[in-house]
C-alpha cells in the first residue's frame, strides 16, 4: 500500500475535484428533499384521512398505504438501492452519478416522512378541527387552511430530520457510484488511502448537516406561535 | 324557531348501545337565551350538537327555522353551519393565525372577499371589544381574551343562532360574568337566538330566559329560569339552585335544626322574595306591628337573574302564638312566600 495515510497532506487535495463533489452532494440532497416533502405530505394526508374510519374501502386503502410505507422504511437503504437498480434504469437511463441516486433517495425517504407528516396531523387539537367543521369548511379547505398552517412547525422539523438522514443516504449511494462527498472519500480517500481526504469530505459533510440543522431549527422556531 | 321533535340517540359501543338522548321534545323561540343545565355525561354536549349536524338523532327530528338538520346533504349542510355560530370551551382558535386572521377563517370558509372580510372583522373586533389586539396571536392573550376572539368569530358570518358549549366553563368567575355580559349584550344588540350548555346553574341565572334540566339524556324539568329557580320541581334541579345559594342550605338546616333545639317554642320561617318584594322592607315592618315579637335573622341570600331578583331569608319568631300567627298572616297580605319549617325537614 501506497497512498497518503495522513491526515493532514492538504497538498494532495484535489480541490476542484473536493467542490465538485461538494455540489453533488448537496444538489443530490435539496433535489431529493424537495420530492420528499411533496410526496411524503400526500402520503402522511392518505395516512391521516382514511385512519379511524369505519368504511371498509377506506380502510383497506389505510391498510395497503401504512404497508407500503412500512415495508420500504424497514428495507436497509444499501439494499434498497441494488433492489432499484432496474427501476432506476428505467426511469433515469443510468445507474451511474447524482442522478442515478435520486429514485432510491427519493422511495426511502418519502415513507419515513409521510409517517413523521401523520403525526405531525394528528398532534393537531381536535378542537380546532370540530370547530372548522362546525363553520362549514369543506375538506379541502381544511386540509389547506388547517391541517397545513397548524401543523407547519412540525412539518419543518420533521423535514430536517429527514434532510439529515438523506445527506447519510447521499454518502452511502456515493459508495456505490452516485458521486458527491461519500463516493470522493471512498474513491481516493479509501481505495487509493487519501486520508486527507476522506477528513475533509467528512468535515464538509458535518458543515452541510449542521446548516441544514440550523435552517430547519429557525424557520420552526419562526413559524410556531405557540410560545411567543 | 328551534324544535326538537321525538329526539333520540343511541351510540353503539363494544359494550352494547348506550343511550345518549331520550326522547326530547322542546321549543327555542327566536331571540331568547336557551339554557340547558346538566351534569357531565348528561348528554348536553350531544343535544347541542344536534343543533349544527355534528351529531344526527338516531330518529326524530331536529328543526333549525324550518329546516330539518339532518335531512341536508353535506353540500347544503356545510352552508346551514354558515349561518350557526359555535363557541367551544377551550376555544379552538387557530394558533397558526392572528386575532384578525381568526375572526376572517369562517368568512374565508363562506369565500367572501378579502375587503368584505376585513370590514366584517374590523366590525367584530370593536363588537367584542378587542381593539389594538388585532395582530396579537392567541398564545399572547388571556382566557377571556381568547373567549371574545370565539364569539367575534362565531358571529362572524351573521348566523340565526349562536351555540355555546360550555364556553366558560374554563374561565374564572370573574372573567366568567365578563363574557355572560358581553353574550347578552349581544343577544340584545343583534337579537341573536343563542343556546347554551353548561354545568354553572350561575351562567343560567344570569343571562337565560329559559332553561331544561338534562339527565340521563331526558329532560326532567324545564321553564323560565325565574319559576325553575323559585320552584325547582326535581331532586337533581334542586341540588343545581341550591349549589348556586351560598351557604348550602345543609348548612343551614343544621343551623335550623340546632336552633329548634334551643328554642322549642319559636318558630323558624323561610321567606322567598322576587322581584320588586326583595325592595320592601318587610322585617322592619313586621318588628314595627309586632313589638313584642322577637326576630332573628338565621340567613339570608339575594340574586340577580335576567328577570329580576331573587331571595330568600330564614327568621327565626319568638313570641306567643297570636303574634306569630298575626306576622305570617302580614307576610301573606305582603305576597311574600312564607314557609314555616318543622323538624326533620
Amino acid at each position: 500500500m501506497g497512498g497518503n495515510t495522513g491526515y493532514f497532506e492538504f497538498s494532495t487535495v484535489d480541490w476542484n475535484q473536493m467542490w465538485s463533489a461538494t455540489w453533488e452532494t448537496i444538489w443530490m440532497t435539496v433535489v431529493s428533499i424537495v420530492a420528499v416533502a411533496v410526496l411524503g405530505y400526500f402520503i402522511g394526508l392518505l395516512l391521516f384521512e382514511t385512519s379511524g374510519s369505519h368504511n371498509l374501502i377506506v380502510r383497506i386503502i389505510n391498510w395497503i398505504v401504512a404497508l407500503f410505507v412500512n415495508v420500504f422504511r424497514s428495507i436497509p437503504f444499501i439494499i434498497l438501492i441494488v433492489l432499484l437498480l432496474p427501476f432506476t434504469k428505467q426511469v433515469v437511463g443510468t445507474i451511474i452519478g447524482p442522478v442515478a441516486a435520486l429514485p432510491s433517495l427519493i422511495v426511502s425517504a418519502a415513507p419515513f416522512y409521510g409517517r413523521m407528516v401523520e403525526l405531525a396531523f394528528h398532534e393537531i387539537d381536535r378542537g380546532v378541527l370540530e370547530a372548522s367543521d362546525a363553520m362549514g369548511a369543506s375538506q379541502w379547505q381544511i386540509i389547506t387552511k388547517v391541517l397545513l398552517p397548524e401543523s407547519l412547525p412540525a412539518l419543518i422539523s420533521g423535514i430536517t430530520v429527514t434532510t439529515i438522514s438523506l445527506i447519510g443516504y447521499t454518502a452511502m449511494a456515493g459508495a456505490i457510484g452516485a458521486g458527491g462527498l461519500g463516493n470522493l472519500a471512498y474513491q481516493e480517500g479509501f481505495e487509493s488511502s487519501n486520508n486527507t481526504v476522506t477528513l475533509v469530505a467528512t468535515v464538509i459533510i458535518v458543515l452541510i448537516v449542521f446548516a441544514f440543522q440550523f435552517i430547519g431549527d429557525f424557520a420552526t422556531r419562526k413559524v410556531d406561535k405557540r410560545v411567543l | 324557531m328551534i324544535e326538537f321533535k321525538d329526539v333520540s340517540k343511541t351510540f353503539t359501543t363494544e359494550k352494547g348501545t348506550v343511550k345518549a338522548i331520550e326522547d326530547v321534545n322542546m321549543q327555542i323561540e327566536d331571540g331568547e337565551i336557551f339554557g340547558i343545565v346538566g351534569y357531565s355525561g348528561a348528554g348536553k354536549t350531544t343535544l347541542i350538537r344536534m343543533l349544527n349536524g355534528l351529531e344526527t338523532p338516531t330518529t326524530g327530528e331536529v328543526e333549525v327555522n324550518g329546516t330539518k338538520i339532518s335531512k341536508l346533504d353535506r353540500g347544503a349542510l356545510r352552508k346551514k353551519r354558515h349561518k350557526i355560530g359555535m363557541i367551544f370551551q377551550h376555544f379552538n382558535l387557530l394558533w397558526s393565525r392572528t386575532v384578525r386572521k381568526n375572526i376572517e377563517f369562517p368568512l374565508e370558509i363562506a369565500k367572501i372577499s378579502k375587503a368584505d372580510r376585513k370590514k366584517k372583522a374590523d366590525e367584530l373586533i370593536k363588537l367584542v371589544g378587542l381593539e389594538g389586539k388585532e395582530d396579537a396571536y392567541p398564545s399572547e392573550l388571556s382566557g377571556g381574551q381568547k373567549q371574545r376572539v370565539g364569539v367575534a368569530r362565531a358571529l362572524a358570518n351573521d348566523p340565526e343562532i349562536l351555540l355555546s358549549d360550555e364556553a366558560t366553563s374554563a374561565l374564572d368567575p370573574q372573567t366568567t360574568d365578563e363574557v355572560l355580559d358581553l353574550l347578552m349584550d349581544i343577544n340584545k344588540r343583534l337579537g341573536i337566538t343563542i343556546i347554551l350548555i353548561t354545568h354553572e346553574m350561575h351562567v343560567i341565572r344570569k343571562i337565560c330566559d329559559h332553561v331544561a334540566v338534562l339527565d340521563g339524556g331526558k329532560i326532567i324539568e324545564s321553564g323560565q329560569v325565574l319559576d325553575v329557580f323559585k320552584h325547582p320541581q326535581q331532586p337533581i334541579t334542586k341540588r343545581f339552585v341550591y349549589s348556586e345559594a351560598a351557604p348550602s342550605p345543609e348548612d343551614t338546616n343544621v343551623v335550623v335544626e340546632q336552633l329548634l333545639k334551643e328554642y322549642p317554642n319559636g318558630r323558624i320561617i323561610q321567606l322567598t322574595f322576587h322581584g320588586n318584594q326583595a325592595n320592601l322592607p318587610i322585617v322592619s315592618e313586621i318588628i314595627h306591628k309586632f313589638p313584642k315579637l322577637r326576630i332573628s335573622i338565621i340567613e339570608g341570600n339575594i340574586h340577580q337573574t335576567q328577570e329580576g331578583a331573587i331571595g330568600s331569608l330564614f327568621l327565626q319568631l319568638i313570641g306567643d302564638e297570636q303574634d306569630i300567627k298575626g306576622a305570617l298572616d302580614y307576610l301573606k297580605t305582603m305576597r311574600v312566600e312564607t314557609e314555616v319549617i318543622e323538624h326533620g325537614r
